[in-house]
């Protein structure tokens, strides 16, 4: 069995970010569209993680970076649920069409 | 000088009056503000006698002749080394002699108006007004430079404005108020223009050093008059705008025409501002000026000595033909001020020659308390009868002894009786006159006859000729008025009767010198003979109801119904105004400013409408559109990088 190289990775990361990018545009409710978003910021995780072990394989920045990225990732999360809840108690629906009056 | 507080107290006093009831007045002081104002102003009168005691007794004299002082000079804006604007005082006799007069005058009316503006709403605000003219007026004939007598001499005009426009509910007080500050401020533009001019010809805005520099042979007055624009040097140029300035104020022709309008504030005011003082400041600022007038530019001294002399005979015609008899003292204002213009007009510098000088602020002086005194009496007069048109008065002499005795004193001294001040005064201004220019001097005579003539109309029409008619006013009538209002007439009568033996000349002339003037009894005859000719007329005229006057007016019946109109001089005015400078200037400039102006923002606007119609629909409110947008465009970014290395 092969050694799983960097390029995997990056082919990995690239795949996750590509299939959140899809759904942040396609799907209409919102709870979907934040994972959609999680996937896009987990595959940046994964990015930071294979560059770190791949090529600077002596320090921990990527590492402290992926720390960091989780600890906003739950914040963003927080503040969208947060969002999304409004929005449900004004509209009634959590389907982002259905929040389009901001606009002209 | 230990002196020094007691000058900067004399404006500071009414000012801080003004201060205090202009901004707890009406709220905390409705009842007492009247005293606060009048203690102010005695105080600011008394410490002015005691400047003036001190000046002309104790420190003026420096070998016999008075020297200016400045005091308390402080340098305020400072543009480059040498020219700067100053705060300072200026003091001389004739500046001495100003604030007595305005102190005195302005503590008579605050005292007067105690009683005649009783129980008027806004009293507080008024007397706070009057505090604020007072200071200014103060300040004015005190400032020891250009700059400075021309922000005091806008702030008398706003007070001025404020005092004509007091009955603001009355559309006629609000149009005149406007009428005169509109007029005066044309005028100061070209004060202005003047200032600026004086002030760049002679680098300096100081009195004291601007005439030494453009009365000696200087390198500045040889730029000034030598350079010339439209035929007239710079420095005529600068002293006649200078003077357009003080015409304005002063109501000479053809500005005058805010004057009669003004009469419609209340008659303290009119007694105060547009008899006894502010309408003397233009003759003040040619006295101020005197020097550069009389040695440098003489061409400018003739075009005082007529406006002032044609301005005089007009005014004097038309105050023939007047009804209301605030109106007449307002013409006769006007053709008294004329007097003392083209005394000034026809004085020349220094020792004999400054006659003009000495007798046109005599006049200045001795006008002050008669005319004041003439304006409270017709305070007094409109104050019984409520109305202000001579045919509703008559026969008033029994009824109101106290306002009929000290208007009598003044109607004599202002047609130059003697021994009333009014005839010394006229009569020395007369000589000069005679020495000077003969056309002048015979035109001056006649309006000294129609000035005795129009004076004694008013004065028996006010209080001989038919009875008055008492039964509507019943027996609650509240009388001739409180002591406050008798007190000042006594006052001034007794001033107005004994101000010609002062011995001005001793105090005030063009060079310091005292001036000692010798009496002619050829040249005194003529004026008291045509005075008592004036008065004669008079009598037979309107002391008994009759059909002389409507005969007399139908024997002159053109020259009657011009006089009547004003000359038409208000219609000509409209006319300029209305026909001329609305069709020709002011219709284009509004289509410029509707088309073109107005069009250019607009046109503006029209395009940022248009276009942001046509892009709002980009505003879908869509979240899913505006990421995918965005991804578009960051790829179509990333793209276009990889392709350029």
């Amino acid at each position: 069995m092969s050694e799983v190289s960097l390029s995997h990775l990056l082919f990995l990361s690239t795949a996750l970010f590509f299939i959140g990018a899809y759904g942040f545009l396609t799907r209409r409710n919102m709870i979907t569209m934040l994972m959609a978003v999680e996937l896009m910021l987990n595959s940046v995780n994964i990015n930071f993680i294979a560059f770190n072990k791949y090529l600077f394989g002596d320090k921990l920045d990527g590492v402290f970076f992926t720390l960091f990225l989780i600890a906003i990732a739950a914040a963003e999360a927080a503040v969208a649920i947060a969002i999304i809840i409004n929005i449900y108690r004004n509209y009634n629906s959590i389907e982002i069409d259905d929040a389009d009056s901001l606009k002209w | 000088m230990t002196g020094d507080y007691k000058i900067i107290l004399i404006p500071l006093l009414p000012l801080l009056s003004f201060l205090l009831l202009g901004l707890f007045g009406r709220k905390y002081l409705t009842k007492s503000a009247g005293l606060v104002g009048t203690l102010a102003l005695l105080g600011s009168a008394v410490l002015s006698l005691s400047v003036a005691a001190d000046y002309f007794f104790v420190t003026g004299k420096v070998n016999g002749v008075y020297q200016p002082i400045t005091v308390l000079k402080h340098t305020w804006l400072a543009f480059s080394p040498g020219v700067s604007i100053d705060m300072g005082f200026l003091i001389d006799p004739v500046s001495v002699m100003m604030i007595v007069i305005v102190s005195f005058v302005s503590l008579m009316v605050h005292i007067y108006s105690l009683g005649y503006m009783k129980g008027e709403e806004r009293f507080a605000t008024y007397y706070a007004f009057l505090s604020l003219f007072t200071f200014s007026m103060l300040g004015l004939v005190l400032s020891c430079n250009l700059f400075q007598i021309y922000m005091f001499w806008e702030l008398v005009g706003v007070s001025s404005y404020l005092l004509i426009g007091f009955y603001f509910d009355r559309p006629s007080a609000v149009a005149a108020a406007k009428k005169a500050f509109i007029v005066t401020r044309f005028a100061d533009l070209g004060f202005l223009i003047g200032i600026l001019i004086l002030g760049f010809g002679a680098h300096t805005l100081d009195f004291k050093i601007l005439i030494e520099r453009l009365t000696t042979h200087t390198p500045e007055l040889k730029t000034m008059a030598g350079t010339s624009f439209l035929g007239l040097s710079a420095l005529t140029w600068g002293l006649l705008l200078v003077f357009m300035g003080g015409a304005g104020k002063s109501a000479m022709f053809p500005l005058h025409i805010w004057l009669p309008d003004a009469m419609e504030g209340p008659t303290p005011v009119s007694a105060l501002i547009h008899a006894a003082t502010m309408v003397v400041a233009g003759v003040y600022l040619v006295a101020r000026l005197f020097p550069v007038f009389a040695i440098s530019c003489p061409g400018a001294l003739h075009v005082v000595a007529y406006v002032g002399v044609f301005s005089s005979l007009f005014a004097a015609v038309i105050a023939c033909t007047q009804t209301d008899i605030k109106r007449v003292l307002a013409y006769s204002t006007m053709s008294q001020i004329g007097y003392m213009m083209f005394a000034l007009g026809v004085s020349g510098y220094g020792g004999e020659h400054g006659l003009g000088f000495t007798a046109s602020m005599f006049h200045l002086f001795t006008h002050a308390m008669f005319k004041a005194l003439l304006f409270l009496g017709a305070g007094s007069v409109i104050h019984y009868v409520h109305s202000n048109e001579m045919k509703d008065m008559g026969g008033l002499r029994k009824y109101m002894p106290v306002t009929h005795i000290t208007f009598l004193v003044a109607c004599l001294a202002i047609a130059g009786v003697p021994p009333f001040s009014g005839f010394f005064s006229k009569e020395e201004i007369l000589k000069a006159a005679y020495q000077n220019n003969f056309t002048i001097y015979v035109i001056a005579l006649f309006t000294a006859g129609l000035t005795a003539f129009y004076m004694f109309r008013l004065y028996f029409s006010i209080f001989w000729s038919k009875e008055f008619d008492t039964h509507h006013s019943g027996d609650d009538h509240h009388g001739e008025g409180p002591w406050t209002m008798k007190i000042p007439l006594l006052i001034l009568s007794v001033l107005a009767f004994g101000a010609g033996f002062v011995p001005f000349g001793n105090y005030v002339s063009s060079d310091g010198n005292a001036l000692s003037s010798e009496f002619h009894l050829a040249l005194a005859l003529p004026p008291v003979l045509i005075g008592l000719f004036g008065i004669a007329l008079a009598y037979t005229m309107y002391v008994k109801q009759n059909d002389l006057p409507r005969k007399t007016s139908e024997l002159f019946a053109r020259i009657y119904k011009g006089a009547y109109h004003k000359f038409y001089i208000d219609e000509v005015y409209l006319f300029i105004t209305k026909k001329v400078i609305f069709n020709l200037v002011g219709a284009p400039s509004a289509w410029v400013d509707k088309n073109i102006v107005d069009g250019a923002v607009n046109l503006s606007a029209d395009l940022t409408e248009d276009t942001s119609m046509l892009i709002r629909g980009w505003q879908s409110g869509k979240l899913q559109q505006y990421a995918f947008c965005f991804f578009v465009g960051v790829i179509g970014i990333l793209v276009i990088v990889m392709m350029w290395h």
